[in-house]
């Protein structure tokens, strides 16, 4: 049960979107000191990489928390196209 | 697409498949449009409905709907350090009539959206709303992609993050407003279920978790029985989680690991892992010219600490919408002023009068100590009552003992929590 967030999203099913739904202007995020969003995100979508964040968004849950808790407001959010991303099959 | 339809409703969850159902029973030309592959395929909740509001709409719903246990067993555990105290409640009286039941999103938001097509309603799926139509200043349908679609009145029910409400200017976002809730469903044999939460067939549990799992941070965590598996998962306030630093998904793994979960999810196999936000105190006007918000949209859940609502809020919401569509639709008048009906409707029924009893509420249980300092307070407590290592004081010594240096603080927080809970 002790499994890591990789595996978890591993137990996932997803639609995979080529287009991006959610957007993030980086660019901002090295002036960002608090880099919430290494804590917030629950699939571990951004990670720091050579001191920069990058994002991804596949993989991503759509729980909507990175909407609104990046405190640079660089997180351009969307739900993917329709039938895409996320689908439970328990919820 | 660019019939009109007298109403369209965005989002098939239950605030919208109880809207739905009801105004195509009442006769209304309504399209429900999902984003979801499927209904239910993009909604995660902790998993207990309240069985109230839908029984009302749809009576003896549990004779067809896809429910999973009838919840008659409500545990509360308080963990500490190194200790953990439960309490363990069982009420035969709250099978009958029930009261509440588990039940996995996935096929019961399948089998709601089925009673509203079954009623009438044309359900789209795998469609993404975009934008509103606005003519006039007022809200007169819908854009998804090339497809513009005109409709009398839109109800929003597109949940917690309501990108349409945003789009109508009903509502803003903040971080202070919301909780985050992750979530496994962890397989194991019915048998194994009834026996380690002592059930009887069919029956189920609700246990809610409080102190160490969240380490400090205002939230808790959750076990709720299901058929044959178990939905587990940790709710946290997301500013005090980014304060605190700690990485949500690793919250969930470390509550796996306690001793008092450990032993319940022992040799299950986690199915799925989801996560959604949580509008604990986020609100969004209800109403505008020619647009209704329904269920978590609105922001319409209560969580007074001990019943955590939003399933039976939402169908509320989504009847009452239907009622105020019908009384607009008497008069032909989709105005703010005319649709500001839903509103009073909401009044008048438990929704906003819960609102409104437990608005105290999402104050005081954001204050931390009722996650560090009470938990620890009672297992040390009880720790001492059942050591035998010595002379013995009475109970009401170790209590005065216990308790010193937090007598004055523990007694104004009581009473604040008589007040607001």
């Amino acid at each position: 049960m002790n499994i890591s967030i990789e595996e978890r999203l591993g137990l996932v099913s997803f639609e995979v979107d080529k287009e991006r739904h959610i957007k993030v202007d980086t660019s901002l995020c090295s002036e960002c000191d608090e880099k919430t969003c290494l804590y917030f995100c629950p699939s571990k979508r951004f990670v720091l990489e050579n001191g920069k964040i990058k994002h991804d968004s596949e993989g991503c849950i759509e729980c909507g928390t990175c909407k609104f808790a990046c405190p640079k407001g660089v997180v351009d959010f969307n739900y993917p196209r329709g039938g895409y991303g996320v689908y439970y099959k328990y919820g | 697409m660019s019939e009109k339809f007298d109403v369209i409703i965005v989002g098939a969850g239950p605030a919208g498949s109880a809207a739905a159902y009801s105004l195509a029973k009442m006769g209304f030309n309504v399209l429900m449009i999902e984003r979801g592959k499927y209904p239910g395929a993009k909604n995660v909740m902790g998993g207990r409905m309240y069985a109230y509001a839908l029984n009302r709409l749809i009576p003896e719903f549990w004779k067809e709907a896809p429910i999973e246990r009838k919840v008659t067993r409500e545990k509360l555990t308080l963990q500490g350090e190194k200790a953990s105290f439960t309490l363990d409640f069982m009420d035969e009286e709250l099978g009958e009539p029930p009261n509440s039941y588990t039940i996995l999103r996935g096929k019961f938001d399948q089998w709601f959206a089925g009673k509203a097509v079954e009623a009438g309603a044309t359900l789209v799926s795998s469609i993404r709303v975009d934008d509103l139509i606005w003519e006039n200043n007022r809200i007169t349908g819908i854009v998804a992609g090339t497809d513009r679609i005109q409709a009398n009145v839109v109800i929003a029910a597109d949940g917690a993050v309501s990108l349409l409400s945003e789009k109508a200017g009903l509502k803003k976002f903040d971080v202070l407003q919301f909780a985050l809730g992750i979530k496994e469903i962890i397989e194991l044999p019915e048998k194994t279920i009834e026996e380690r939460f002592n059930l009887a067939s069919g029956e189920g549990a609700a246990q809610l978790f409080v102190g160490h799992c969240t380490k400090g941070i205002p939230g808790g965590g959750f076990i709720y029985t299901n058929k044959t598996s178990l939905s587990v998962g940790i709710v946290v306030y997301i500013n005090s989680l980014i304060e605190k630093k700690i990485e949500s998904h690793e919250l969930i793994r470390e509550f796996n690991t306690d001793p008092a979960v450990a032993a319940l999810i022992e040799g299950g196999k986690i199915l799925e892992y989801s996560a959604h936000v949580i509008p604990e105190t986020s609100r969004s006007e209800l109403f505008t010219d020619g647009m209704l918000v329904a269920g978590d949209a609105g922001g319409l859940i209560v969580n007074n600490g001990i019943t955590l609502r939003g399933i039976d809020m939402a169908i509320a919401s989504g009847v009452a919408a239907a009622e105020a569509v019908k009384k607009a639709a008497q008069e032909n008048d989709f105005s703010k002023q005319s649709l500001s009906y839903y509103e009073e409707l909401l009044k008048r029924d438990f929704v906003l009068q819960d609102k409104e009893t437990f608005k105290k509420a999402p104050e005081f249980l954001q204050n931390e100590r009722l996650y560090t300092l009470y938990p620890e307070f009672v297992c040390r407590l009880f720790h001492r009552l059942v050591l035998v290592d010595g002379p013995k004081k009475r109970a009401f010594d170790e209590l005065l003992e216990e308790s010193k240096g937090n007598r004055i603080q523990m007694f104004l927080d009581m009473v604040r929590g008589m007040r607001s809970l």
